[in-house]
């Protein structure tokens, strides 16, 4: 078992989103993480999915994605070189006068922005891969992560090479 | 300019539809509007499920797309079971629903119901209509997507206002072009090849063979592959009739209510060949028992039926007439399994199929009487159940698209609707609907279609007051608590005739043969109520979940 990035290349179609989704629960299939939006194919979008199971499962979901008429082209970026992205915000409790110094520096060292300041709190903005997120949320509990908001992964194959392209 | 309704109505005519099945209501009043005086014949269903199933069996038996059209709502609701059950079994059928106007829809409506996200896991595809501009294309694409590739139902929603807004009557492109849906219909020539080089070598091959065969219209080109191979052949309750049953190389059907000379062979072999099959629990018992010997060679022309279930050596996506076709057109060698086909005749002959011969009136020998009676050139639905598995059984079919059943769903009340569809398909030959009291009672109510349409529908009820096969898994599972499984009396000749359509109570064996010759002569529908012996059981079984070879009512293999 381990995590898959499927990237899906879809007809911008209302209802395509639901279609894909309720393939995987229909089948059993957990979804970690999701991700869409329009890609650089007029009328297209992509999903990123992160899906975790067995080699066995994962080309199960593929290959049922590719028979949904919307889906163009599915491709699994797990064994290619790649850039995986998430961007995470998180509120944490820092009044003024308290461990405030001691939280810029955490996102100093992550890069993250401090996107909004307040009496009490500090809004941090953090862009990477799955584990510095959770790395960094990790280091923040111990002075009160109030919230944590986070978006699905997106994935890209390094060099020239791309999974566009018909099905 | 025209109105979408008028649009739909001639898109539907383009695609070659002559006939639909359907019921009106509210949002479908112009398409019904339409219909009043269009050549296109429409069948007044008493209930909206009947009206997919008619259209499923018109496409089962015709290998054409079905067409079936309900209201919004409750109509198209109706229609979710007939869908399912062409979609798990892959019938080209394209369902047509009425919707309440776009500027509505959302809004929880009167007789709206959000069909296409209820159909989405049992459609191959479906569209929900936004404008009349629109419809001609989708019904070109909806009937492309329903008919090619694995085939299955398609469903298009058209809101009222989208069938009564007018469009220009733009050209319709002479070929769809989809650019995520390409089905593979050629088969990769080196696979082939290897699948060749493995059949070469086996010493006790098999052919295990589905509905893709008979989908696909391969029937021709798949005996000629098992005689010139000389490898015998053992089908699915969805394949039976791709080859006839009488033909030498058949072991029948296999899997849990299969013969046990065809459960034994899978068991043996050391090459399985899997044509147009999806390794269904039905059929595989135990998946790691199944076959577990043999090298797999996995013809399908879906991708993803292959390796679902089972681990397969050389896998063939493609269409299984192209396939084969390709595999004739390089095949040099003769087979020769002199030992193993007398292994497998041995199993044959000691293990036949049984029908009881006391006196009493059996099941299985009323099926064998239709056999004798009918010859092949009938075309046979069932319903689902013993009628189902003792008709699979006993029944010789000899041609492909002759033997209608719910295989995949199971739907109970299939069989009577199908049988109509069928018969439009086929009015040269005649159309039996094999029931059981359980199943026929539950869309008896199409008995007032075929009455209305003299729809010469034969149906022969397997009356024996209980739900048979549930009532079998209690016998022999359950300790026999026949719990909620036991049927009142129903005198079908009363119902049948109050609705003007005649019928004959049978309960002696001698009478069998008359009374399907009467049905047979009589140029309208016709009732049969068989009273059949009560707990007569279908054998052999092999439990869920059990090894194939290991059959209740079976030997040691």
């Amino acid at each position: 078992m381990k995590a898959h990035t499927l990237s899906v290349l879809v007809e911008n179609k209302a209802g395509v989103l639901s279609r894909v989704t309720g393939l995987f629960s229909r089948r059993g299939f957990n979804i970690e993480s999701l991700a869409v939006g329009p890609c650089e194919e007029p009328g297209m979008s992509r999903i990123t999915i992160v899906v975790i199971g067995d080699d066995a499962q994962v080309e199960q979901v593929m290959k049922q994605l590719n028979k949904l008429i919307d889906v163009i082209k599915v491709s699994d970026l797990s064994d290619n070189e790649r850039v995986e992205r998430e961007l995470a915000l998180i509120k944490v409790t820092a009044e003024v006068g308290t461990s405030r110094a001691e939280i810029m520096q955490i996102a100093g060292i992550f890069r993250a922005q401090i996107v909004d300041v307040s009496p009490k709190s500090l809004i941090l903005q953090v862009i990477g891969d799955t584990e510095k997120i959770e790395a960094m949320e990790k280091l923040l509990r111990q002075y009160g992560v109030k919230e944590f908001v986070r978006t699905g992964t997106v994935g890209i194959l390094r060099g020239s090479k791309t999974v566009a392209g018909g099905k | 300019m025209k109105t979408g309704a008028k649009i739909l109505v001639e898109s539907l005519q383009r695609e070659g539809t002559d006939i639909i099945f359907g019921y009106p209501g509210g949002v479908v009043l112009p398409i019904y509007d339409e219909l009043y005086d269009s050549s296109l014949r429409h069948i007044l269903v008493r209930h909206e499920q009947a009206a997919a199933h008619a259209a499923d069996g018109y496409a089962r038996a015709s290998g054409r797309v079905g067409v079936c059209l309900a209201t919004s709502g409750p109509g198209a609701c109706n229609l979710v079971t007939g869908i399912a059950t062409a979609y798990m079994d892959s019938v080209p059928i394209v369902a047509l629903t009425g919707q309440v106007p776009t500027n509505l829809l959302g809004n929880d409506a009167f007789q709206e119901s959000d069909i296409t996200g209820i159909t989405m896991p049992i459609t191959k595809h479906n569209y929900l209509l936004k404008s009349a501009g629109d419809v001609s294309r989708v019904v070109k694409e909806a009937f492309y997507i329903a008919g090619t590739g694995r085939p299955g139902p398609v469903l298009i929603d058209i809101p009222k206002d989208v069938s009564t807004s007018s469009a220009k009557d733009v050209p319709v492109p002479e070929k769809v072009h989809l650019r995520g849906y390409n089905p593979t219909y050629t088969g990769h020539k080196r696979q082939i090849e290897k699948a060749l080089q493995l059949i070469a070598e086996a010493e006790r091959p098999v052919i295990y063979a589905g509905g893709g065969v008979i989908l696909s219209n391969a029937s021709p080109e798949f005996i000629r592959v098992a005689t010139e191979l000389g490898i015998p052949v053992t089908t699915t309750l969805m394949g039976i009739g791709c080859i006839p049953c009488d033909h030498p190389l058949n072991l029948g059907m296999l899997g849990m209510h299969g013969t046990e000379y065809a459960n034994f062979a899978i068991t043996e072999c050391d090459l399985l060949i899997a044509i147009g099959v999806r390794f269904d629990d039905r059929v595989t018992g135990k998946t790691e028992t199944f076959a577990k010997n043999a090298k797999i060679i996995h013809i399908d022309i879906d991708p993803a039926e292959i390796g679902k279930n089972k681990r397969v050596d050389v896998p063939i996506v493609g269409d299984v007439k192209s396939v084969l076709a390709d595999m004739l057109a390089i095949l040099k060698m003769k087979g020769v399994h002199d030992a193993w086909i007398k292994r497998i005749r041995h199993w044959k002959q000691h293990h036949p199929l049984k029908c009881p011969d006391d006196g009493c009136l059996h099941p299985q020998y009323i099926i064998r009487q239709m056999s004798e009676l009918l010859q092949g050139n009938a075309v046979i639905v069932s319903e689902v159940g013993q009628n189902q598995m003792w008709t699979a059984q006993h029944f010789c079919f000899k041609q492909p698209r002759t033997w209608i059943t719910s295989g995949g769903l199971g739907t109970m009340g299939y069989g009577l609707p199908a049988a109509m569809g069928a018969h439009f398909a086929r009015p040269d030959v005649p159309v039996f609907d094999v029931a059981g009291d359980g199943s026929i009672q539950m869309n008896i109510q199409e008995f007032g279609t075929i009455a209305h349409e003299n729809i010469p529908v034969k149906i022969a009820i397997l009356n024996n007051r209980f739900l048979g096969m549930v009532r079998q898994w209690q016998e022999l599972f359950y300790d026999r608590r026949y719990s909620y499984t036991e049927l009142p009396p129903v005198e079908f000749v009363k119902i049948a005739n109050a609705y003007g359509i005649e019928g004959m109570k049978v309960e002696d064996p001698a009478d069998v043969m008359p009374a399907l010759k009467a049905a047979v002569d009589c140029d309208g529908p016709f009732v049969l109520d068989f009273r059949v012996e009560r707990e007569e059981n279908v054998f052999p079984m092999v439990p869920a979940g059990a090894a194939i070879n290991e059959m209740i009512g079976g030997h040691p293999q």
